[in-house]
């Protein structure tokens, strides 16, 4: 019997049966979620400390089918039998680096997070050190070149005595006007 | 040189190499096991038949071939195959995987009697509605033959030479175009040399 059938039969008009119905109605509600719920959780492996060295190397290593996520934390099926795997080598007393190793066997060296250096990998763990060195050595040789352009050059005598002779014309200029507008007050007082 | 090229080709090359990426699938993960012995297994057939192992085609080019009744793509690749399986004489395999899955036994009620013999009847009912291309199939249940041979996506196929050797990984269905093109001129080779 559905609770809001349950509310219409009731036919709420005073507080004591809303009252009620709310009983009623959480009860039903109550036995619904109880009854879907009723799932327990898988069981963890028996050793925490295998538990700890499996998330610990599961994070290292990635999900192949998706592939932005860890292998600890994917819940794709491949991934729960990888991880199967996993903790059965570390109980077999397997070194983190046998287990990896057993995964790069299968599925390659895309399984590891962190790869390997090598050869192949060294454009992938030095290639951006490297760029970083070029451009470091672009902008230093860029800055050097600024520098000489804008180098502040002495004037030569012929340039000096130019600009002397220029100052001296506006200082003559500057005194010239101030006499005429001292002649201009005066006779406007007279 | 002007100095204003520089900027515009490095910017090509840039454009040149996401423009490669933007066509790689990402889900196609080359194969470490190529040109490197085909794991070994004992596994039960599909009839019910001996046991089968890699090592009983020593001598011959042969295929493998992943499949389960519930993996969508394998329906699509399934006609290829029959239709190849006529075509040419090489053994095709086929890999029975995890045929049954968590969802289909959540309390884990099933004894590994029971899985076996529902998964047997479920692909069996599969092959006759679908047709047979397989020589004879193998059943993997727990998956464990399949993480020996790097499977990480149903349907994939191996083509294994006449030493046991993995030649060619196929992620994903099989098509006639990579039948023609790649798988049939594989196998030749292997059949001549």
């Amino acid at each position: 019997m559905s609770p809001l059938f349950l509310i219409q039969k009731l036919k709420i008009n005073g507080v004591q049966n809303f009252l009620w119905a709310s009983v009623l109605l959480l009860l039903a509600l109550g036995t619904c979620s109880t009854s879907s719920l009723a799932k327990e959780a898988e069981p963890l492996a028996s050793d925490e400390v295998v538990e700890a060295r499996l998330v610990h190397i599961a994070e290292e290593l990635r999900c192949l089918v998706c592939q932005n996520e860890s292998l600890s934390s994917s819940r794709a099926d491949l991934a729960e039998d990888l991880r199967a795997q996993v903790r059965e080598q570390i109980i077999k007393g397997k070194t983190d680096q046998e287990i990896k190793d057993y995964l790069v066997e299968r599925y390659g060296d895309f399984v590891l997070y962190r790869p390997a250096v090598k050869p192949m990998t060294w454009l992938l763990w030095f290639g951006p050190f490297a760029c970083l060195l070029i451009a470091l050595g672009v902008l230093l040789i860029a800055i050097k070149r600024r520098n000489e352009k804008i180098q502040v050059k002495e004037f030569t005598s012929d340039q000096s005595h130019d600009v002397g002779q220029w100052v001296h014309m506006q200082e003559q200029k500057a005194d010239q006007f101030i006499n005429a507008t001292e002649t201009h007050t005066k006779k406007l007082k007279d | 040189m002007k100095k204003f090229l520089i900027p515009l080709v490095l910017f090509g090359v840039l454009v040149l190499f996401l423009a490669v990426g933007l066509k790689r699938d990402p889900h196609e993960i080359p194969s470490p096991l190529i040109n490197k012995a085909a794991p070994d297994f004992s596994l039960q057939t599909l009839t019910g038949t001996a046991p089968f192992s890699p090592q009983d085609l020593k001598g011959k080019v042969w295929m493998l071939n992943v499949w389960a009744t519930w993996c969508v793509s394998c329906r699509e690749e399934h006609p290829v195959l029959v239709a190849f399986s006529k075509q040419i004489g090489v053994p095709i395999v086929g890999l029975s995987y995890k045929e049954i899955q968590p969802q289909d036994d959540p309390e884990k009620k099933l004894s590994p009697e029971a899985l076996l013999k529902l998964a047997r009847s479920r692909g069996s009912v599969w092959l006759e509605r679908h047709g047979n291309p397989y020589t004879l199939s193998v059943m993997d249940l727990d998956g464990r033959v399949g993480i020996d041979y790097g499977v990480y996506g149903v349907p994939e196929t191996y083509i294994i030479d006449k030493n046991g050797v993995i030649r060619y990984k196929q992620i994903g269905p099989v098509t006639p175009q990579t039948l023609s093109e790649t798988i049939i001129p594989i196998i030749k080779g292997l059949e001549n040399s």
